[in-house]
């Protein structure tokens, strides 16, 4: 069984190194997708042990996921792809629990939860705004799952080859929740932590966001 | 009046790029020849504002300035919904081409350790 864990990076000279070596040990490859940036983080990767593909400009964190998956699944032949952040938000060893649903064969494709459990410190502003990306997303796609902004999943090879992310930027999340109701894939949740620090809320989604990436959802489904 | 000088130079400006594009084939013919019309009739409209009266009382609005505000504005419109179209295929294209480049190019990681 070939795990491949697909981690899109922009910028992320400062953590990538930990966030390869950290998941590494728990997959057979790990791809960085390079999404334009302007700091080491392609020699950074590359010497921390993963495959490095370059987006020579950027093009959002959707476009750099649907790069990792084609060369994953073309180059790599990977039977499992995990979706891995690169600010080290996520506990490596948690791919286990994602990768297993679909080693037992009762899923297609595993969705992270924060939700599930009580370990991730969620800001209070953040975990009202993920609440509204639910409700958002039962409406939008039919799916009850408990989170849907999680950007820690596993894909088999057949589901990650069903699933066509158009939405280049952060839409994507709700896109392929999309592609997994049109597709009728069987999917599970699994509880994973997601570690809320300083650092993560800096450089990543603001709350307010969420309403650009709303925007970009429906006008992107709306207009593509 | 002034401000039918000003219209006019300005259409002639426009008609003036509109050739000049062409010759250098920057545009199709189709628009070349969409292109020409308009800003002949923008002329014509300007000299002759009697021409949108007739115009005005076959479509049943008032007054002649006001059809060719609705024409306008509807026209604009479109042209901003033609150009919203094509941004949003440059955009997908220009992250093909960036895709196609990344896996094309893609390293393996550094065997050194």
């Amino acid at each position: 069984m070939k795990i491949v864990a697909v981690i899109p990076a922009y910028n992320e000279e400062k953590n990538i190194e930990r966030a390869v070596r950290s998941v590494k040990p728990h997959v057979s490859e790990v791809v960085v997708i390079d999404d334009g940036s302007s700091d080491q983080t392609s020699e950074v990767s590359r010497a921390a042990g993963a495959y490095v593909l370059t987006h020579r400009i950027n093009r959002g964190q959707g476009a750099a996921l649907r790069t990792g998956t084609e060369f994953t699944l073309k180059q790599l032949n990977a039977d499992v792809i995990v979706h891995y952040d690169a600010d080290c938000q996520h506990e490596a060893e948690e791919v286990n629990d994602l990768v297993k649903p679909l080693m037992v064969g009762g899923a297609d494709v595993v969705l992270g939860s924060r939700f599930l459990d009580k370990k991730s410190n969620i800001p209070l502003l953040r975990k009202l705004v993920l609440k509204g990306g639910i409700i958002f997303t039962r409406l939008t796609s039919g799916l009850r799952v408990t989170d849907t902004h999680n950007g820690f999943r596993a894909l088999s090879r057949e589901a990650a080859a069903k699933i066509q992310i158009t939405q280049d930027r952060m839409a994507h999340a709700s896109e392929i929740l999309d592609e997994i109701a049109k597709h009728k894939l069987r999917y599970v949740e699994v509880p994973v932590t997601v570690k809320y620090s300083k650092a993560s809320m800096e450089k990543g989604q603001s709350s307010l966001n969420s309403f650009r990436i709303v925007w970009e959802y429906l006008t992107g489904k709306l207009f593509k | 009046m002034l401000i039918q000088i000003l219209i006019i130079a300005f259409a002639i400006f426009a008609l003036v790029r509109v050739f000049t594009k062409f010759k250098a084939r920057q545009l199709s013919i189709g628009w070349f020849i969409f292109w020409l019309v308009f800003w002949v009739l923008v002329g014509v409209v300007v000299l002759l504002p009697q021409t949108t009266e007739m115009v005005a009382r076959w479509v049943g609005v008032g007054r002649g300035v006001d059809v060719a505000i609705y024409f306008s504005i509807v026209l604009l419109f479109y042209l901003v919904f033609r150009i919203f179209l094509k941004i949003q295929s440059i955009e997908s294209n220009i992250t093909k081409l960036t895709r196609e480049g990344a896996i094309r190019e893609a390293k393996e990681p550094k065997q050194d350790e």
